[in-house]
């Protein structure tokens, strides 16, 4: 019984304005147990995963591994169907949220000018229309798209619109920045203008947890990676060690460029014929 | 066919004179509608995004109902509004009876149901796309739905412009709720009804190129205002 009380906390939707402070620690995000399935297909079967060290995660893995998934129940953003996500020990809540940045694929920006979008979120953060304003433009500037502050955000370029969807992230100073694939449909040089500010936000001490598929970026930027394969994580290493010698199987698979079929008896198979 | 010809004449005479009696039931037909729209946008609107963001037991009814009103008979909320406002009914001491009052409160129950229901499915549009960016910021229901209705602004205009369109054009609620008195309640739709069945052509068919006009007007500014929106990436 104490087990079916017990699924039912887990299960409980993020609860809405709690009483925790929105300047009380996130810091270790942990996910256990964490399990999804949908069709009697297993998605996502993570057993313990704790991130929130300063310093940029990288994780990777083919299509269809869990990846995004993890990170939306890790930012609170969907309930697995069972095990349990907590940030800094408590259960993920409103009040707490924005100390979380994401920045998704496409990102979402609003139907509003560019620096109407950084003033909306520093609102949402509880500052004032001024000093919104005022950190607005900073953070801008930052990401050098001070001359398209008065610009819809909606019109401007994709790579500008992804800049500016961190900018903003970025602005609230969040202590953990989740970014999924951000840069999966930019060109070289916004890949690099994008590098280049999850690279200083890490350094300034955010913890960067980063989807990409793009071993060259992995390679840069981090300092290590967690490599995921049918819903679970197959890997977790050090990024030196993980590029030069891989511990698992799915990992030297995907860095040897070698397609990973569901069963992973692909290799095995051709290997005997 | 003589007479038919002759009444156009007659119509486009009153028109471009400006003619005094016209000019007044223009004015308070005007009058009438855009103040049950303002109205029932203001019930409406917020109502239409609750039912976009909330989500509690009854919620799939309250929409297909909603749905459903938008298609409501004119003659039967005039006759609704009609038994409430009566003599006889629970709010009859307002003495509400036949003015521009109960005309307005005709035409908003009216229009409150369609721009509620396109509310909601804009709201909800927008919804799929903010929501998850919106739970990142931390922002509670009643913070989504105001900036739901903010991002959505230029769809929504064109849901009221399409509930005006209604009223302008309706006749049945604002003549039973409203009488027809000539200086009074005398608005274009009921105008036509009377002057048609008087014979009297002329001011009928003026009205009627006013009304068609106004319909035209009504829909260019919603093409126009949706080409802004375009425009500026707000669609």
């Amino acid at each position: 019984m104490a087990e079916a009380g017990l699924r039912l906390e887990r299960a409980a939707p993020r609860p809405l304005a709690g009483e925790a402070n929105a300047q009380a620690p996130v810091r270790p995000v942990v996910g256990e147990k964490i399990r999804i399935e949908r069709g009697g297909r297993l998605l996502l079967s993570v057993e313990e995963i704790v991130v929130g060290r300063p310093g940029i995660t990288a994780i990777m893995g083919p299509n269809g591994a869990g990846k995004t998934l993890l990170l939306r129940c890790l930012a609170g953003l969907k309930v697995p169907d069972s095990g349990l996500v907590s940030w800094a020990g408590l259960p993920p809540d409103r009040a707490r949220a924005l100390r979380l940045g994401f920045v998704f694929q496409k990102p979402v920006l609003l139907r509003r000018s560019a620096l109407a979008n950084l003033v909306y979120a520093l609102k949402a953060a509880g500052l004032s229309g001024g000093e919104a304003r005022r950190r607005a433009q900073a953070a801008l500037e930052a990401a050098r798209l001070a001359d398209l502050a008065r610009s819809p955000a909606r019109l401007l370029s994709g790579g500008e619109q992804q800049r500016l969807a961190l900018a903003r992230a970025l602005s609230l100073d969040p202590d953990i920045l989740f970014l999924d694939e951000p840069t999966a449909s930019l060109d070289p040089s916004s890949t690099a203008a994008i590098e280049a500010m999850v690279g200083k936000a890490a350094a300034r001490g955010t913890a960067c947890i980063l989807i990409s598929h793009d071993i060259g970026q992995a390679r840069r930027l981090a300092d290590e990676v967690i490599f995921m394969a049918e819903g679970h994580i197959a890997e977790r290493a050090p990024a030196s060690r993980f590029f030069d010698a891989p511990a698992s199987p799915e990992a030297r698979a995907y860095l040897g460029g070698e397609i990973l079929v569901r069963d992973g008896s692909w290799n095995s198979e051709e290997g005997k014929r | 066919m003589q007479d038919f010809a002759e009444a156009f004449g007659e119509a486009f005479r009153l028109v471009a004179s400006l003619d005094g009696n016209l000019a007044e039931i223009v004015v308070l037909s005007l009058q009438v509608s855009l103040a049950a729209v303002v109205a029932a946008a203001i019930v409406g609107l917020p109502l239409g995004a609750a039912l976009a963001v909330a989500r509690f037991p009854g919620r799939g009814a309250v929409i297909v109902v909603l749905n459903a009103l938008m298609g409501l008979p004119p003659v039967v909320v005039g006759l609704s509004v009609y038994l409430i406002l009566s003599r006889a009914g629970p709010l009859g001491v307002l003495d509400l009876l036949y003015t521009p009052t109960a005309m307005i409160i005709a035409q908003t129950v009216l229009v409150t149901p369609i721009i509620a229901a396109l509310a909601r499915q804009t709201v909800a549009d927008l919804k799929v796309e903010y929501e998850d960016q919106l739970r990142v910021f931390g922002i509670g229901p009643w913070g989504a739905v105001t900036t739901l209705l903010w991002d959505a602004r230029f769809s929504l205009a064109t849901a009221m412009l399409a509930g005006f369109g209604r009223a302008i054009a309706e006749v049945g609620a604002v003549i039973i709720v409203g009488g027809n008195i000539n200086h009074v309640t005398r608005v274009m739709t009921t105008t036509i009804a009377l002057e048609t069945s008087k014979g009297n052509l002329a001011l009928a068919l003026g009205l009627g190129i006013i009304l068609v006009t106004i319909a035209i007007a009504v829909n260019v500014a919603v093409a126009s205002m949706r080409g802004t929106a375009v425009r500026s990436a707000y669609g």
